[in-house]
C-alpha cells in the first residue's frame, strides 16, 4: 500500500508574521529605523478591560436628565493664585504647532473653548491665533525651550514642564526638515529645512531637587499666577509622582504608551513605558500616600476614546483626563473622505501615521499651506465641541447609574475586570470574584 | 562699556535685604515696574545663595546683587541690567530674551542656557554646560568653560577668553563659538573654522561691551557647525 503523504497547509510563523518580515526587508533595504506618528498600536490591556457594575440593591442610582452630575474640575489649587476651572474634565493634550498646522491649532482652541475645557501648547512655542482660540491655555515647558520665553508665560493660564510623554518615555523628538516652514523655523531659531532635535531632556536642570528649584523660578517669574503641571510618561508612575508633589506641582499628568507622538521610532514607540491603565493606581496611590490626592490633581491620557474612558480613568482615581489622537480624529484625522489619497501614500484612513512627512491629505498634521487650507478651523472646531460634549454625556450617564452626583465621586469599587492582566493593573477584583491579583486573598 | 552703575543712580535705589525679607518681595517689585518708571534702581544685599533672585525682569532696571546667588539668578531677563557681585549658581541668566547679565566671579553649569538674546558677561570661570541650546544670546567668558558647552547651540556667540573643556559645541547648529585659549576637544559635528573680518568686527563689538580692553580679536579661534549632522543620514549614526 502506498503512502501519500496528506496536504498540510503552509504554515507561518508566530515569531516572524507578515509584519515582522516586512519590517526586517524594509530596514535592510532603506538602513533607517522606521519613524511615525502615534501611539503604540499592540494590543495592551486597557479600559476595554474594566466594567462598571452600576446600581444595584445596596446602590441607587441617579435620574438621567434629571439628577444632576456635575463633571466641572478646578486644577491648580495648590498653589497657584489663579487656578484652573473647567467645564468638562477632558482636556487637550499638548501637540505643537510645527507637528500640527496652524488651522488644526485654531480647531483644537476652538472646540475646546466651546466644551468649556483647556487646551495645550507643545514643542515650538505659542501662536497668536492659538491662544486668541482658546480661553483657557496650557503653554508647555519642554525641554527644547522652542519658542518658550516669558511674555507667552505670562499670558499663559498654565504652565506644564513636559518631562516625558507616554510615547516615548526617555525620549526626545525630531521634526524633519520637511516640515520646517520659515514660520516654523523662525519660532524655533533655527534655518529652514533641517531637521530639528526636541531635546529629551532640560538644559538647565537634572532631578527632582532641581525640580523644585526649577518650578519655584517660573512660579516666580509669574508671581505665583499659574498652575505649574508636570507631565511624565508612563514609567514609573509611583516615584514619577511622588517627586512631582515633592517637587512643589499643582497637577500631574500621566501619559500612558497608547499617547501619540508627532513623530518618534517605532521600535521606542512600541518597546518603552507602560499601558495607562498600569499607570493609573501606582500614582494615586503616590498621591494618598502623601495625602495629596484631590489636592495635587492627577491627568491621565493614553487612549481617551470615550465617556466610558473617562470615566474608568476617574474611577480609579483621576481628576481629569487629556486626549490627542482622538481630538485628531475628531477634527478629522484618518478620515475615510480622503481614502484615495491615503492609497496615494501607501496607506488607507484608519492606518495613516507618516505625520512627520507633511503630507496629510487631511490638513492637519502638515505646514503645507495647500494642504492646511483643506481644514475648517470653525467646522473642526465644531466637531471637537460635540465629541467632547459627547464623551462628558457619556461619562455622566455612567456615573449616574453609579448612582453618583459627580464624576469625581466614581471609585475603583464601582469597578469589575475582564482579564487577569486588567484585574491586577487596575486594582479591581476580576468579575464575578473578590480577587485581585497580587492582594492575596481569593 | 561701563556696566557698574553710576553713583547718582544709587541715591534712588530700593534696598532688599534677603536675610530680613522674602525673596517674593523683589520679585514682585521688579516685575511691578511700569514701562517709563524712573524709579528702577534696585540693590539686592545677603543673597545668600538664594534660587530665582530677579527673575522675569521685563523693564530696563538695574540690579546690584551683593554677594553670590544660588539657581537660576535673571533668568528671562527681558531688558534689565543685573550685576551679581560674587558667584552665580546654575542657570544664571538661562533664556534670557535682552539686557546684560555679569557675574563678578564664576558661574555654575549651564550659564546663558537657551539664552534668545542679550549679553551675559562671567568675568571668572564657567563650568559645564555654558550657553547650551543658546538661542541667539551673546555670552563673554574671561576665564575657562567647562565640558559640552554651547551643546546644541543654535545662534548667538559664546566667547571665551581662557580654555574650552571637552566636547565644545557638540550636535551645534548656528551658535558661533570663538575661543582664545585651548580647546579639549570639539563636540560631534563642531569643526574649526576662519575667522573672516566680519567675525574680527563682532568679536570687537563683543569685547568692548563687555568692558574687556587688553584683549585683541585676532587671538581668538572661531568654531561652529560642519553642518553634517543637519538632516539625518544613518551612515552619520557613527558621530553620536
Amino acid at each position: 500500500m502506498s503512502y501519500h503523504n496528506p496536504y498540510t497547509p503552509p504554515r507561518k510563523s508566530a515569531t516572524f508574521d507578515d509584519y515582522t518580515l516586512a519590517e526586517i526587508r524594509r530596514a535592510a533595504a532603506t538602513g533607517i529605523y522606521d519613524i511615525r506618528g502615534a501611539g503604540t498600536k499592540r494590543k495592551v490591556p486597557h479600559f476595554d478591560d474594566l466594567l462598571f457594575l452600576g446600581a444595584s440593591i445596596s446602590r441607587y442610582p441617579l435620574e438621567g436628565y434629571r439628577e444632576k452630575c456635575d463633571t466641572s474640575v478646578v486644577l491648580g489649587a495648590r498653589y497657584a493664585k489663579k487656578p484652573i476651572v473647567l467645564k468638562t474634565p477632558i482636556t487637550i493634550a499638548g501637540m505643537s504647532f510645527g507637528a500640527l498646522s496652524g488651522n488644526a491649532k485654531e480647531a483644537l482652541g476652538r472646540g475646546a473653548t466651546i466644551a468649556g475645557t483647556s487646551t495645550t501648547t507643545g514643542d515650538g512655542g505659542m501662536t497668536d491665533e492659538e491662544r486668541g482660540h482658546s480661553q483657557t491655555l496650557v503653554y508647555q515647558y519642554l525641554p527644547s525651550r522652542y519658542g518658550m520665553n516669558p511674555k507667552d508665560l505670562r499670558r499663559a493660564d498654565a504652565i506644564e514642564i513636559v518631562v516625558g510623554q507616554g510615547a516615548k518615555p526617555g525620549g526626545g523628538g525630531m521634526l524633519l526638515g520637511q516640515k520646517i516652514s520659515d514660520r516654523v523655523a523662525n519660532m524655533r531659531n533655527l534655518p529652514k529645512g533641517i531637521d530639528q532635535r526636541s531635546a529629551c531632556r532640560h538644559p538647565d536642570w537634572t532631578g527632582p531637587d532641581d525640580l523644585e528649584i526649577k518650578i519655584m523660578e517660573l512660579r516666580e517669574i509669574t508671581d505665583w499666577e499659574k498652575p505649574i503641571y508636570v507631565k511624565v510618561g508612563g514609567a514609573r508612575p509611583y516615584y514619577d509622582t511622588a517627586l512631582a508633589v515633592k517637587a512643589g506641582a499643582d497637577v500631574v499628568v500621566l501619559d500612558g504608551m497608547q499617547g501619540g507622538t508627532a513623530a518618534t521610532q517605532d521600535v521606542f514607540i512600541e518597546n518603552v513605558g507602560m499601558p495607562t491603565l498600569a499607570c493609573i493606581r501606582p500614582a494615586v496611590q503616590a498621591l494618598q500616600d502623601l495625602g495629596m490626592h484631590r489636592k495635587v490633581q492627577l491627568i491621565i491620557s493614553g487612549g481617551i476614546r470615550s465617556g466610558a474612558d473617562v470615566a474608568k480613568a476617574l474611577a480609579l482615581g483621576a481628576d481629569a483626563v487629556a486626549i490627542g489622537t482622538a481630538a485628531l480624529v475628531a477634527i478629522g484625522d484618518n478620515d475615510p473622505h480622503w481614502e484615495e489619497e491615503y492609497q496615494k501614500l501607501g496607506t488607507t484612513a484608519g492606518a495613516y501615521d507618516d505625520w512627520h512627512e507633511g503630507k496629510d491629505p487631511a490638513g492637519i498634521t502638515t505646514q503645507d499651506p495647500e494642504l492646511s487650507k483643506r481644514l475648517d478651523p470653525v467646522a473642526a472646531g465644531r466637531r471637537l465641541a460635540n465629541y467632547l460634549k459627547v464623551m462628558t454625556l457619556e461619562a455622566q450617564t455612567i456615573a449616574r447609574a453609579c448612582g453618583k452626583n459627580h464624576l469625581h465621586n466614581l471609585e475603583p469599587e464601582d469597578l469589575v475586570a475582564l482579564t487577569l492582566e486588567a484585574s491586577a493593573m487596575a486594582q479591581v477584583p476580576l468579575a464575578g470574584t473578590s480577587w485581585i491579583p497580587g492582594k492575596g486573598g481569593f | 562699556m561701563d556696566l557698574s552703575v553710576k553713583r547718582e543712580s544709587l541715591d534712588t535705589m530700593r534696598v532688599f535685604d534677603l536675610a530680613k525679607m522674602p525673596l517674593r518681595d523683589l520679585n514682585s517689585a521688579l516685575h511691578a515696574i511700569a514701562p517709563g518708571a524712573n524709579d528702577t534702581n534696585f540693590e539686592v544685599v545677603n543673597p545668600r545663595g538664594s534660587h530665582a533672585v530677579a527673575v522675569g525682569i521685563d523693564q530696563p532696571v538695574t540690579v546690584e546683587v551683593r554677594g553670590s546667588v544660588g539657581y537660576y539668578c535673571a533668568g528671562m531677563n527681558d531688558g534689565g541690567a543685573v550685576t551679581v557681585h560674587g558667584s552665580a549658581g546654575p542657570g544664571v541668566a538661562e533664556n534670557m530674551m535682552s539686557g546684560t547679565v555679569v557675574i563678578e566671579g564664576d558661574a555654575s553649569q549651564y550659564a546663558g542656557a537657551t539664552g534668545r538674546g542679550g549679553l551675559l558677561v562671567i568675568k571668572g570661570n564657567a563650568a559645564s554646560r555654558c550657553g547650551i541650546s543658546m538661542k541667539g544670546i551673546d555670552i563673554v567668558v574671561q576665564g575657562n568653560i567647562g565640558h559640552m558647552s554651547a551643546f546644541m547651540g543654535q545662534s548667538g556667540h559664546l566667547v571665551v577668553l581662557g580654555n574650552a573643556g571637552d566636547a565644545l559645541g557638540d550636535s551645534l547648529y548656528e551658535a558661533k563659538l570663538f575661543v582664545r585659549g585651548e580647546v579639549k576637544s570639539l563636540g560631534a559635528d563642531c569643526i574649526e573654522k576662519e575667522l573672516r573680518p566680519e567675525h574680527i568686527e563682532k568679536l570687537a563689538e563683543l569685547l568692548e561691551k563687555a568692558g574687556i580692553t587688553d584683549v585683541k580679536p585676532q587671538e581668538f579661534k572661531r568654531y561652529g557647525s560642519a553642518r553634517t549632522l543637519y538632516n539625518f543620514n544613518i551612515d552619520n549614526a557613527d558621530a553620536y
